[in-house]
């Protein structure tokens, strides 16, 4: 069984995060990137189903990035994943849902594939939009925010849990599908040592656009950033005191009304 | 212009992979093993779960070859591990320490193939630890003055005596201990052994109330007309001193990354307090008298890092460095003291109770100080290796 799992890779959860001074991106000096945590249940499914179905079976990650991802994609070597492609072309410095989409579907149909995981979205943009526009482009069914996976006994289909307001939702779907997946579906493993030695050895393919077979960058021009502002800064607490709850009531009422202006 | 200079080779920078390898460690540590510590730190309760993780990833085989189910990635990854577990629970640090620096190492080194092929495996996969016996009541610093005996029998040896402030010496699966199978001769009587818990006639005595490293053991072992097969002899009858000499680098490597992991741990918490604590209407990370003590922090930490990194690297490359690795031990041991007493300051009066983490690991570096090798002992080797230098250099 062919595996793909998709990873990005997003400053770290706890990164505090500036906009930068042209309101384009973010200021990434200082800052760590991890991979994306829900991709983190992608690569652990994919890793326990490659080793259910044994065989030739193998999982390859996909990843669109910059240079430095290869040091998430090696992580996720190192976890157990056979080999990757990085996709990596200056031209792709900031794309769009679209744009990655098209360009990650073409070099997984040059892999090959039974089954996509990705997780349900990316902590950095939360755009939660590369598996739709992809399960589209590849002609497959999508399943989202995944909670249980299962592989039907003739492996022809899989059947996916989701939790939904209220209860949980069952859904089989027909493979190939692409399948995003949810906190709470795995408990992802940690790179071992021996692992980190045996990743060294293993392939990352990097490719650039002209690889893939795109003259320019696809899919531009659907939607557009137009700037990234940063958040509005939280106005000052005051704490109004009285002995009485009374005369604090009426002196916030007095504020609301001569300070604040909103009564 | 950017000029590059021509002689430029000093690299400072970890490999890709020892970053993943701290990576690891640091993400357990905080995962897993944090609650455990606390919990564990707390109650004084052995947390033995914890090594069989740590023996799944990786960590109890640092120094084993991989034919023997190790990882087999030398000192310098064992320092970058033990700093990460220190920062969260130094106890953990000691005994994965003297697990992977002392017994791991001398089973492989001097263990005959019966006892590697019995022990290795389960000592790398963390199913069992190690632990490491020398000290005696009238033995500390001065090793060889060690009494225990070991006499020939037929084809055992009969050990009697007493070692104490044993590591983990409740809860090893083997034990290396030394023995005097010769009164006479102070330095060629000594012989090592390795010890099963289940020899008939060995017993755990006095388990030690610490003022620190709470979440692991100390012990006594009482060793009474205690039969160890002869093929548990580790090296030849006579090599025990030179064997316990040739495993105080490695030792002493573990322990001065474990101050490095309590001395950052105490520089986090400083800093995390600083900012959030205001007094006369401002942080008192904005007063200068606790900037100073940040600085004062971050350059201990940063100069006993790179020494316990150079020691390492040293030893990695088998060079010799025993004037290094003292050289790291005491500038580390010393400059956690120094920062977790710093830090506590930083924290005032909260600092003195168990509500914060600086408690624990003001508690827990004192003894840094102490074991493998007092700071006095470490100026002892210093000094001599130094003097040794200039001997050979101006000759009288």
């Amino acid at each position: 069984m062919k595996i793909i799992v998709l990873l990005k890779r997003v400053p770290d959860t706890e990164a505090k995060i500036l906009i930068n001074q042209n309101g384009d991106g973010i200021r990434e000096e200082g800052i760590k990137f991890v991979i994306n945590p829900y991709d983190e249940y992608a690569i652990e499914e994919g890793l326990l189903l490659r080793d259910k179905v044994g065989g030739d079976s193998k999982v390859t990650v996909v990843c669109m990035g910059a240079e430095e991802a290869t040091e998430n994609i090696r992580t996720a070597l190192a976890m157990g994943a056979d080999d990757a492609v990085h996709i990596c072309d200056p031209a792709l410095k900031k794309p769009g849902p679209l744009t990655s989409a098209t360009v990650m579907a073409k070099a997984i149909k040059d892999e090959g594939y039974d089954i996509i995981f990705c997780g349900k979205q990316a902590i950095d943009d939360d755009m939660a939009q590369v598996q739709g526009i992809m399960a589209e482009i590849l002609d497959i069914p999508q399943v989202n925010v995944a909670v249980k996976f299962e592989l039907s006994d003739d492996a022809q289909n899989v059947i996916l849990q989701r939790r939904i307001e209220g209860g949980d939702e069952k859904i089989e779907a027909r493979l190939p599908a692409i399948i995003s997946c949810e906190k709470g579906l795995n408990e992802p493993r940690y790179a071992s040592l021996p692992g980190i030695m045996k990743a060294k050895k293993k392939e990352i393919r990097t490719k650039s656009l002209a690889d893939l077979g795109f003259d320019d960058v696809p899919g531009g021009g659907k939607s557009r950033i137009l700037k990234w502002l940063p958040l509005p800064k939280g106005g000052e607490c005051r704490m109004v005191e009285a002995e009485e709850i009374s005369d604090a009531v009426g002196e916030l009422v007095r504020l609301l009304r001569e300070e604040a202006k909103v009564l | 212009m950017h000029i590059r200079f021509r002689s430029i080779e000093m690299d400072f920078e970890l490999s890709e992979e020892q970053k993943m390898i701290r990576e690891t460690a640091r993400n357990f540590a905080r995962k897993d093993l944090e609650p455990v510590a606390v919990e564990a730190n707390e109650s004084g309760v052995f947390p033995t779960e914890i090594y069989e993780k740590l023996g799944e990833l990786g960590f109890m085989g640092m120094t084993v070859p991989e034919e023997y189910g190790g990882t087999n990635l030398g000192s310098l990854c064992l320092v970058i591990a033990l700093e990460e577990i220190s920062r969260v629970c130094a106890s953990t640090a000691v005994a994965v320490s003297v697990h992977n620096s002392l017994a791991n190492r001398i089973v492989l080194k001097y263990a005959n193939d019966g006892l590697r092929d019995r022990f290795l495996p389960d000592l790398a996969s963390g199913k069992i630890l190690g632990a490491y016996a020398v000290t005696e009541p009238a033995a500390g610093s001065d090793l060889a003055s060690l009494r225990m005996s070991a006499v020939k029998k037929g084809d055992e040896y009969i050990l009697n005596g007493t070692k104490i402030f044993i590591s983990t010496g409740n809860k090893a699966g083997v034990i290396v201990v030394f023995a005097r199978t010769d009164q006479e001769d102070k330095k060629r009587g000594i012989s090592a052994f390795l010890i099963e818990p289940g020899f008939d006639g060995f017993s755990v005595g006095k388990v030690e109330d610490k003022m620190g490293l709470k979440a692991s053991t100390t012990v006594e072992l009482v060793f009474e007309d205690c039969r160890v097969p002869a093929e548990n002899m580790l090296g030849g009858e006579g090599d025990g001193l030179k064997i316990a000499l040739s495993s105080l680098d490695s030792g002493r490597i573990g322990i001065a990354a474990q101050s490095v992991g309590i001395t950052q741990a105490a520089l986090d918490e400083a800093v995390s307090f600083a900012r959030e604590r205001k007094q006369f209407g401002k942080r008192i990370i904005d007063f200068q008298s606790t900037r100073w003590k940040i600085a004062d922090m971050a350059m201990n930490l940063d100069a006993a890092r790179l020494l316990v990194y150079r020691a390492a690297v040293l030893s990695d490359s088998e060079q010799r460095s025993s004037k290094e690795v003292s050289i790291a031990k005491l500038f580390a041991s010393q400059a956690a003291n120094r920062v977790v007493y710093d830090s506590l300051q930083i924290h005032g009066g909260v600092g003195y109770t168990k509500e914060f983490l600086i408690e624990r690991l003001y508690r827990d570096a004192r003894v840094l100080e102490i074991y493998e090798g007092t700071s006095e002992i470490q100026r002892l080797v210093i000094s001599r290796e130094v003097m040794e230098e200039y001997d050979r250099m101006m000759p009288d």
